[in-house]
């Protein structure tokens, strides 16, 4: 019985920090593995999802459906960053990062200025169960299925509807794309807008077990892009096994040291992974492959 | 006597703006000024000025690397933290006698290179392309201060220097210099200034001369385009590791000289805010060109300054709208294209 509830203790663990990578890199791996933009004012955006959702909340939502609106309502102001700064900065990736720096310090002041240096919280519901001699939040599995139901729902997304296809004909030949009548410049568009509803969807599901501050983003944005350097260009074959094994990592190094020693080894992985993989997970598993 | 004449040529080359009395004239006069003001200024003022100067070393170290080099570096911040703690360390160990002081800040820079060569190593070699680079350094540095801010209680030490956590390392001498018939202090007032000047224009001159050369030339070859450098037969790894090395061991030396002026260093000199601003003073004065990231480094320190003593919290708005109209309507800069302007310049030609 205690090493099953050891097991089950450690697999948590694993779990926990592997959805939250995932969670917190997917909305930046889709823009930067479709548009090869990385964007700086990723953290932002989930702040904004989760104080959206804090928001919808307060006014009497219950919290999916105030989940689904922090996140919709991030997804649009993604589209309108896009439209306003993003598609003048095609093909000038170093300047899009300087951008997207100044459209992060514009948002994470302007909150502070505008709402406070804190915000109430929406409380973690459902309460939470044992197993041998510790207890584990319900909120936390949820968490976990939360990230599988994202990869699967993106995958069918972008695998399995019109969208998709346009979205993927555009990243792959842009010109032909746009020379067989796709609207090249709307799906950039709705790219980036899908980037920040995803973000906002992570702000949204964290927003009931975290601090809401407005620096709250940069919890996030170390995992996210360290995820994203791990995995490579392609959501499905990079993000999702490198969250896996950064999630084995960091669980590993946590439970023995701390939060900090996790955060560091999953550094030093990246910097290891990269000078082995220059083009991260998803780069290597193309290459075996073919 | 014809080697270092050529060597000093190179002050004016393609790669740097300005040349002939046009230019020179009024930098000289600019020069001149900076000298001649402590004269007439009071104490309070000589120090800012000098605090301005101390940030300088980090822009002019980013300009290289990001201007010149086209490798942007998230990272100089944590070269900054790892030059003024290691400035902490030593002194508040060994004490200032002795030329201590001046050891110290050769140590912090030689140790900012070292571990510069070594994460350079696995990032070129392992050929990480201009975003990646970014992020990842960016990652080193934020690594760094949230290491720093948990070093709180007296377990965290280093011989007789406590790290002190999140509220950082004080108490520090200043700069001091041995002399005969008495060592020469520098606190941060008018001797602390005319030497950081002085090392200023050295890193100046020095930087001209180096982009000019053979080096320079070539880093710029890789900026403009890597595959054509590499098939000239260059290796673009090296090139790249170099200016990298050069510019993380100029940001230590801010370190050094910030921790010097104000006898302090705290981990949030490390934190995302923090490696945001060298980015925005080299992005507005202008990447290309060492002149020019230096003189928007210096407005940007003074335009920023201003904007915090007069309403602190919109300080960091109006620097990110700065940042964001500099990149969409003078993407190379303000006062590059000012110097265009003013000395009738098509684009430099490359």
């Amino acid at each position: 019985m205690d090493i099953a509830s050891a097991i089950f203790g450690f697999l948590y663990q694993i779990g926990d920090a592997a959805a939250f990578l995932v969670l917190a890199s997917a909305g930046l791996a889709v823009v930067f593995g479709m548009m090869g933009v990385i964007n700086m004012a990723h953290g932002e955006f989930i702040m904004f999802g989760a104080y959206g959702t804090a928001m919808a909340v307060r006014a009497g939502l219950p919290l999916p459906l105030a989940i689904a609106a922090g996140s919709l309502a991030t997804g649009v102001i993604g589209v309108i960053i896009e439209r306003l700064v993003i598609c003048r900065l095609y093909g000038r990736p170093l300047d899009t990062i300087v951008a997207t720096w100044g459209i992060s310090l514009i948002f994470s002041q302007g909150t502070l200025i505008l709402l406070g240096s804190s915000f109430p919280s929406a409380g973690t519901p459902l309460g939470s169960f044992t197993v041998g001699a510790y207890s584990y939040s319900w909120y936390r599995l949820i968490l976990m299925l939360a990230a599988i139901v994202l990869l699967v729902g993106l995958w069918l997304l972008v695998n399995r509807t019109r969208f998709g296809i346009l979205a993927r004909a555009t990243i792959q030949m842009p010109q032909m794309a746009e020379a067989l009548g796709v609207k090249t410049r709307v799906v950039y568009s709705l790219t980036f807008g899908l980037g920040a509803a995803l973000a906002g969807l992570t702000g949204g599901l964290y927003a009931p077990t975290m601090t809401m501050v407005p620096t709250m983003g940069s919890t996030f944005i170390l995992e996210a892009f360290v995820t994203v350097v791990v995995g490579g260009a392609d959501v499905f074959l990079g993000t999702a096994p490198a969250a896996g094994a950064l999630g084995i990592t960091k669980a590993i190094f946590t439970s023995w040291q701390g939060q900090l020693t996790g955060q560091i080894a999953l550094l030093v992985a990246v910097i290891l992974v990269i000078r082995l993989l220059p083009r991260g997970l998803s780069g290597w598993i193309l290459k075996e492959r073919s | 006597m014809s080697r270092l004449r050529e060597f000093f040529s190179r002050i004016n080359g393609p790669q740097t703006f300005g040349s002939g009395p046009r230019f020179w004239i009024p930098l000289g006069v600019l020069l001149l000024i900076a000298y001649v003001f402590p004269l007439f200024s009071d104490d309070y003022t000589i120090g800012n000025v000098a605090y301005f100067f101390t940030w300088l070393f980090m822009a002019a170290g980013l300009c290289l690397m990001w201007g010149y080099g086209g490798t942007l570096s998230f990272g100089q911040t944590a070269f900054f933290g790892i030059g003024g703690y290691t400035y902490g360390i030593v002194t508040l160990n060994f004490g200032a006698d002795n030329g201590v002081t001046i050891y110290a800040l050769v140590a912090s820079v030689l140790l900012g290179a070292i571990v510069a060569t070594l994460l350079g190593y696995f990032l070129f070699y392992g050929r990480i392309n201009g975003v990646f680079l970014g992020i990842v350094t960016l990652a080193v540095s934020i690594l760094l201060e949230r290491f720093m801010a948990q070093t709180a209680g007296p377990q965290w030490r280093i011989g007789e220097a406590r790290l002190n956590g999140f509220n950082g390392m004080n108490g520090m001498p200043a700069l001091t210099i041995p002399w005969p018939g008495g060592d020469i202090s520098l606190p941060a007032g008018a001797g602390f200034y005319y030497v950081i000047l002085s090392i200023l224009l050295i890193v100046y001159f020095g930087i001209r001369i180096l982009v000019n050369s053979r080096f320079g030339n070539i880093l710029v070859a890789i900026r403009e385009n890597p595959q054509r450098a590499e098939m000239l037969g260059y290796d673009v790894r090296r090139f790249q590791l170099g200016a990298f090395v050069i510019g993380s061991a100029l940001a230590s030396l801010s370190g050094v000289f910030y921790t010097c002026w104000g006898q302090y260093i705290t981990p949030s000199s490390m934190s995302l805010t923090s490696a945001a601003l060298p980015i925005v003073w080299v992005a507005i004065g202008g990447r290309g060109d060492i002149t020019a990231s230096l003189l928007g480094a210096l407005l940007t320190l003074a335009v920023f300054q201003t904007l915090t003593v007069n309403g602190a919290q919109y300080a960091l708005i109006m620097m990110g709208v700065l940042l964001l109209v500099n990149v969409l309507t003078a993407p190379e800069g303000l006062i590059l294209q000012l110097f265009r302007f003013r000395f009738k310049l098509s684009p430099r030609s490359q």
